[in-house]
């Protein structure tokens, strides 16, 4: 069998993994500058379409051409969405109810987003190993339901990969786990990620991973931390300047760059507070400069309702388990926002035991899908996932009414049967409409797709036996199979989906997919480049503005001469010389940064020294470290 | 088609060493798993995903002493195809004054008024009907399901019935306390939709 690579396509980062033949363990694969995880960004420019880190750092000066965060519309109808949506600052549509991004001048869908991350994925690792990566196991939220999962499996189509499986990501992160002989008994996996948030049990015993219970949110996760935090600062931003507001007439809520730049800096402020008890957000506005002091206790509060809104699922899993907190031998923590020291508490109460995080909690659940993948190539043998669907499927019935055929947590494969016969005479189609979720009218649950049984030969009302089978495969993932029981004949059907796309659609995309080519690498790294080299450009832009009486004129000069250096060779090809005139230009102006970060904490905190408060926490505006 | 008991090699019994049938389940997992027949020809997959979704439902209906009595219900009477409740909850006459008292306040809960005393009161009434609920299925999966093991063929359907009796008063005790619930939890119901 050939090679499967395991791949977590998340809502913040993505990566690649497999697993090393010679030490039998599951490792990231790393990009040429030793980077392991990939902004799940895409950029969309005139000269192509850039991906991660390139994409990131235009964020802010491109946001309407910049998409991130596409897993939380992937599957998803127009209703679901419309209530975030003004939230993103890229335009996305409703077309046909269909959801599509008006990006860089064309309409894409979240699943083609998607594929773009997993092409450069696909490339990473066929970098890596020198031959193409033709199959993938690709992680979804266990709480994922159908049709998210479906439009997972299709990005992978449209990006030249065959998704082999689909993995409940806390169950991917349970395998790896396993492989450490790090998880065994009862465990929990509390999976709380940039967009969504799953909770799964498991009995680990014998190689077999026996998943018990699952439940979560695929609308929850640090995306949302962010957001409360951006609301909160905009109030406050809008309540203490709102004089220089006015007088400069900045609509700060519907500006585009300034939400960008202000979600950004609310993101850094709350990685920062996870390591540290305060901390201070500068933002440069025009024509002032916002500063506040941040403490854990007030951006707590802001996300305690957050937080306790991952605790019913946690308690819905348990009570369907049939478990008691104490049964539970062991709770591990998984997804960037565990990191966050309020949600550990609150896992640590529920369960009345600490949760660890042994492994990489960014890097586990791709280290996982690495271990399904060697499963699946033969490679690993003694162990097995048993993994179960998370939402009930079931047909509507007379009056609106929902009909169970297979209750939530079934282990998968499972499948249910149905009979089927025709109401009136000569009838030759049956319509079925299969929903999932746990509500009993249909309108309260979410919509699969109607299926049609064509084919039926005419005869009198109520003679046609068709049997129906539904089938949840190991993917989670439905499939219909109808047979006419007097004839033995397989009947037809035709599949409407209600919010994914059609085969054709897909078809069109994957040709699509190679007309829309991608910045081809040279042109890619140019990109890149020339972006870093304008963020720094604007953020010595502001600080000179700011802090530009602290300097002395020599220093003033020096600065002065390294913009225009690199100004003169920002528009050329060469990528080389932007690189030199960029890392000039942060050289030259490190004292400028220090200046300021002095002058931000006398101003934010009367008359203590930085060096008092905080060492390491000092966000240096012209620097451009990784952000987490 | 063969029953669920015979895929785990079991007779048509009640009382089953769960121990052992776990096992079983882990062992039919390893053998037929999609998992494990990916490279194998198109046949073949189909023939597990068909068997590992057997063992699966299988492994459901039983392992779980009460589910198991309803599949064993389902099974007798010959009905094979549809999942779900296959018994109608019945008030035991027994506890009918009880439970008008309940469904009065039940009433009066979901027309707006529930203070301290209705609500003290309501989860009280849960509390006791919890307890019955419980005593009600040790007597389902204890002394009824021994005694339909124990029947000989002409004693079974009697102790059928009982055990359906019993099951059906289960069953309304189950959602009399669902109802308890919805009112003095209410955010404990619904909102489950993805």
């Amino acid at each position: 069998m050939s090679r499967i690579v395991g791949i977590d396509l998340g809502t913040t980062n993505s990566l690649v993994a497999y697993v090393d033949e010679r030490t039998g363990l599951p490792v990231v694969i790393a990009d040429r500058d030793g980077r392991r995880l990939l902004p799940s960004v895409v950029g969309f420019t005139p000269e192509g379409i850039v991906v991660g880190e390139a994409a990131r750092w235009q964020l802010a000066r491109r946001p309407a051409d910049t998409v991130y965060s596409v897993k939380r519309l992937m599957g998803r109808g127009w209703d679901d969405v419309k209530d975030e949506l003004r939230y993103f600052p890229f335009k996305v549509l409703s077309v046909e109810g269909v959801v599509k991004l008006a990006v860089g001048g064309r309409e894409v869908t979240p699943p083609e987003v998607s594929a773009i991350v997993l092409r450069a994925l696909k490339e990473r690792a066929e970098a890596h190993f020198g031959e193409p990566v033709e199959k993938a196991v690709v992680t979804v939220p266990a709480y994922f339901n159908d049709s998210q999962r479906q439009a997972t499996k299709d990005a992978g189509r449209i990006a030249g990969l065959d998704v082999v499986r689909i993995v409940n990501e806390p169950t991917a992160a349970s395998l790896a786990y396993g492989l450490h002989r790090l998880g065994q008994g009862v465990i929990a996996v509390y999976d709380l990620g940039g967009g969504t948030f799953d909770i799964s049990l498991l009995r680990v015993k014998d190689g077999i991973f026996e998943v018990l219970a699952t439940n979560g949110d695929t609308h929850l996760g640090g995306d949302d931390f962010d957001r409360v935090l951006m609301l909160w600062l905009l109030e406050d931003i809008q309540a203490k300047h709102h004089a220089e507001l006015d007088r400069d007439c900045v609509d700060l809520a519907n500006d585009n760059e300034i939400m960008q730049e202000l979600r950004l800096a609310a993101e850094a402020a709350k990685v920062r507070l996870s390591g540290e008890e305060r901390t201070t957000l500068t933002l440069p506005l025009p024509g002032f400069t916002y500063r506040r002091v941040i403490t854990r206790a007030e951006i707590e509060r802001l996300l305690e309702p957050l937080v306790a809104r991952t605790l019913g699922p946690c308690r819905k899993a348990l009570t369907d388990a049939g478990l008691t907190p104490a049964e539970i031998d062991q709770v591990v923590l998984v997804g960037g926002s565990t990191r966050v020291p309020l949600v550990r508490r609150r896992v640590q109460e529920l369960f009345g035991k600490p949760a660890h995080s042994q492994l990489n909690p960014d890097e586990v659940v791709a280290l996982g899908a690495a271990v399904q993948a060697q499963i699946l190539a033969g490679g690993i043998t003694d162990m097995l996932l048993l993994d179960v669907t998370p939402l009930s499927l079931g047909i509507e019935t007379l009056g609106g009414i929902v009909s169970v055929l297979i209750p939530r947590n079934t282990t998968i494969p499972t499948s249910a049967r149905e009979m089927y016969t025709t109401s009136v005479d000569g009838q030759t189609v049956v319509d079925m409409h299969v929903v999932q979720g746990e509500r009993e009218l249909v309108k309260d649950n979410r919509s699969l797709g109607r299926f049609e049984l064509r084919g039926i030969d005419p005869m009198p009302a109520g003679m046609p036996k068709i049997e129906v089978t539904f089938l949840i495969d190991a993917n989670g993932i439905l499939q219909v199979q109808a047979k006419e029981q007097r004839t033995g004949k397989a009947a037809s059907i035709e599949v409407k989906p209600t919010y994914g796309l059609t085969d054709t659609d897909v078809e069109r995309m994957v040709e699509d997919s190679f007309t829309y080519a991608e910045a081809d690498v040279e042109t890619r790294l140019l990109i890149e480049t020339r972006n870093e080299a304008d963020t720094v450009l604007t953020h010595v832009a502001r600080a000179l503005r700011q802090a530009g009486p602290l300097l002395g004129t020599a220093e003033r000069q020096a600065i002065e001469a390294a913009v225009a250096a690199l100004r003169a060779v920002r528009d050329g090809n060469d990528r080389d010389p932007i690189r030199e005139r960029t890392t000039d230009l942060n050289h030259a102006t490190e004292h400028l940064a220090e200046a300021m970060m002095d002058a931000a904490l006398k101003g934010a905190l009367g008359t203590k020294r930085a060096d008092e408060i905080m060492t390491s926490t000092a966000e240096t505006p012209p620097s451009h470290g990784d952000r987490q | 088609m063969s029953d669920f008991f015979s895929v785990f090699g079991l007779e048509r019994r009640l009382a089953i060493d769960a121990p052992a049938l776990q096992r079983r389940f882990y062992e039919l997992s390893r053998q037929w798993h999609p998992d494990f027949h990916g490279g194998a020809a198109a046949d073949v997959q189909a023939r597990a995903l068909e068997e590992s979704a057997r063992v699966n439902a299988a492994y459901r209906a039983l392992r779980d002493p009460l589910a198991r009595v309803e599949y064993l219900i389902r099974l007798e009477e010959g009905r094979d195809t549809n999942e779900g409740a296959a018994i109608k909850p019945k008030a035991p006459p027994a506890l009918l004054a009880e439970m008008f008292e309940i469904q009065e306040a039940l009433e009066e809960a979901r027309a707006g008024a529930l203070d301290d005393a209705t609500r003290a009161t309501m989860s009280e009434q849960r509390a006791g009907l919890e307890a019955r609920m419980a005593q009600a299925e040790a007597q389902i999966t204890g002394p009824l399901s021994q005694a339909w093991d124990a029947a000989a063929p002409a004693g079974k359907p009697a102790a059928l019935n009982a055990l359906k009796d019993a099951l059906a008063t289960r069953a309304y005790l189950r959602t009399v306390i669902d109802d308890l619930v919805a009112v003095l939890e209410p955010e404990q119901v619904g909102g489950l939709g993805g």
